[in-house]
């Protein structure tokens, strides 16, 4: 059965203006959701089920005296890794169990003063590195369409939500994919913008030069809508970009005909399973039906971007995470001498994956070494970079698929760093270059399991981005629901 | 060939306790992480420029304006031990 929590953002906003709904009522309706089934599908780490009320009851008031934003008293969740003030902020970390940030991130800033109405926070792979959510030191999260499966990572938390009807939308962060694949996982539409459109204020860092926020959501028009209210300048963030405020949504109208659409050769090599390919190639077909151009575009060094995003991604990484010392805030473990407790401390609060990632970093950043692997690296993202450019010269799109693979079986590759990060092969390269990317569903393989199509534009290209997305997204018209909604 | 890693010399530098068995473990994934992520030697050749960020922005500046800022007590809420108005931290230099 259909409910409130169910229907996209934009439906809710229509309804809301009509008075044929409240912000009250959609936000009992989520938190029926949830009671329902996150003892399943576990997406959240913290409810806020008496602060969401009192924001839908405020934005009912707000919505009375009209004139309200698009996204007032739509219900959100937001990923561990953001700050919202006097809600604690794991991070997905035991190192920061009882963190309660005194702040709120822009992110959050925006959406809250525009009336949005918070449920709670998002479980999460350890401080947003992972691919499936198995490396949340809580557990970790079930894919609400088969629950012995991943829903994908880091954000597995936030798509599994919007996937399951206990948000209406939800943030993410993507540093190399963290958005779009999990998105792909569970069947919803995930975007990360270009690097800098959104601000990373609050957004607990992981690799500063790569993270990006990005938004869960159940069409391409709550996409934009979202972005319009996020999108922008922050004093805060210097490395944010001095975009005017826009509406994107009034760009999703208009024709596709006559772009051309390059499809991403090496993303249908060996490792993408028959059931993606079949449906990625059924999205291209679409996109040709609508009057696109296809052809054949090439990312020659997209099998270098894997790994020189494993050694620039944990070298910032070991580097942001040396703020973890026991003295300002999160875990403290006793020792001799400051030095002796900053060792066990990290050494208690880390988990696996996060503790593998410091050491690679370190190491690649370390004296005698830093050449050979920072440094080359960083160069082998300049040649990325070109491969965008040289492309980008003869397509205004890239398509592709977003991951190889759907949804795998927990604990299948947990044991596997190397078959875990090859998950991330097809969005990483948009992090190396701070291009705009989109996973919309494009269909079920033979499991019943969704499938993802990655749609990549050039740097600021959101409003073609989104327009071609959401002309795909009609011609798909995917209207499959996750197993545990029906019946 | 998977890469030899001084394990114990990298935790030091990253201040980082590991147990007997999470520095075995490390040291045999680490090597072969770091043999597949040495594949960027191959096409890094000494005429391509690196990349710090994709898109660089050079002197950001701001009005130096003074504004107001986390109150100290905020500051110190999450703090593992505080006193005084401070972070409280165990000994870092030997006293003769």
């Amino acid at each position: 059965m259909t409910e409130l929590c169910d229907l996209t953002a934009s439906a809710l906003a229509g309804m809301l203006r009509a008075g044929e709904t409240s912000s009250a009522e959609i936000t009992a309706s989520c938190i029926g959701r949830i009671d329902a089934v996150d003892g399943s599908v576990a997406a959240f780490l913290t409810r806020t089920d008496d602060l969401a009320r009192g924001q839908a009851g405020r934005a009912d008031e707000r919505l009375a005296a009209g004139g309200s934003p698009a996204v007032c008293g739509i219900p959100l969740a937001l990923k561990d890794v953001l700050a919202a003030r006097g809600v604690r902020a794991t991070c997905g970390s035991r190192i920061l169990e009882t963190y309660v940030p005194p702040y709120d991130c822009t992110a959050w800033a925006r959406l809250s003063a525009a009336g949005s109405v918070l449920l709670g926070k998002t479980n999460c792979d350890e401080f947003a590195m992972g691919s499936s959510n198995e490396n949340s030191a809580f557990g970790p999260v079930h894919n609400p369409w088969d629950l012995g499966t991943v829903p994908g990572g880091s954000s597995g938390g936030s798509a599994a939500a919007v996937a399951a009807g206990e948000a209406v939308w939800a943030l993410g962060t993507d540093t190399g994919g963290s958005v779009r694949q999990p998105a792909s996982l569970c069947g919803v539409v995930g975007l990360k913008p270009t690097y800098g459109l959104i601000s990373r204020y609050g957004l607990i860092a992981f690799a500063s030069s790569l993270d990006t926020v990005g938004t869960f959501t159940r069409s391409v028009r709550d996409a934009a809508s979202l972005l319009s209210v996020l999108a922008g300048r922050d004093r805060m963030d210097a490395t944010s970009l001095g975009e005017q405020p826009r509406d994107y949504a009034a760009a999703l109208e208009g024709d596709v005909r006559g772009l051309r659409v390059g499809v991403v050769l090496e993303a249908f090599g060996e490792g993408v399973q028959p059931g993606v390919k079949a449906s990625v190639q059924g999205a291209i077909d679409a996109l040709a039906a609508l009057g696109c151009e296809i052809g054949e575009a090439s990312l020659p060094h997209t099998d270098y971007a894997l790994s020189a995003y494993y050694l620039i991604a944990p070298s910032e990484a070991s580097s942001n995470l040396a703020r973890y010392d026991g003295v300002r805030y999160g875990l403290r473990v006793e020792g001799g001498d400051s030095v002796e407790m900053m060792a066990r401390t990290r050494g208690a609060g880390f988990g696996p994956e996060v503790k593998r990632r410091i050491m690679l970093g370190t190491y690649a950043l370390s004296a005698g070494y830093y050449e050979a692997y920072y440094g080359q690296a960083q160069k082998v993202r300049t040649l990325i970079i070109r491969d965008y450019e040289r492309a980008f010269a003869g397509f205004d799109l890239l398509v592709s698929p977003t991951s190889p693979t759907t949804a795998f079986r927990i604990g299948e590759r947990a044991d596997d760093p190397l078959a875990m990060y090859l998950s991330d092969v097809f969005t990483i390269p948009a992090n190396l270059a701070g291009t705009p990317a989109i996973s919309i569903p494009s269909g079920l393989d033979e499991a019943g399991l969704p499938v993802g199509v990655q749609l990549t534009a050039p740097i600021l290209g959101e409003p073609l981005l989104l327009r071609v997305a959401h002309a795909l997204e009609g011609a798909l018209a995917f209207d499959a629901r996750p197993r545990l909604l029906e019946g | 060939m998977p890469v030899e890693i001084d394990i114990e010399h990298v935790a030091r530098l990253a201040r980082l306790d590991l147990t007997d068995e999470e520095k075995e473990r490390l040291k045999a994934q680490l090597g072969l992480i770091l043999e597949h992520a040495a594949k960027v030697g191959e096409v890094a050749t000494a005429d391509v420029e690196p990349t710090a960020s994709a898109i660089p922005r050079v002197n950001v500046l701001r009005p130096d304006e003074p504004t107001p800022s986390i109150a100290t007590d905020e500051a110190l809420s999450n703090a593992p031990e505080a006193e005084d108005g401070r972070f409280r931290v165990p000994r870092i230099v030997e006293v003769e």
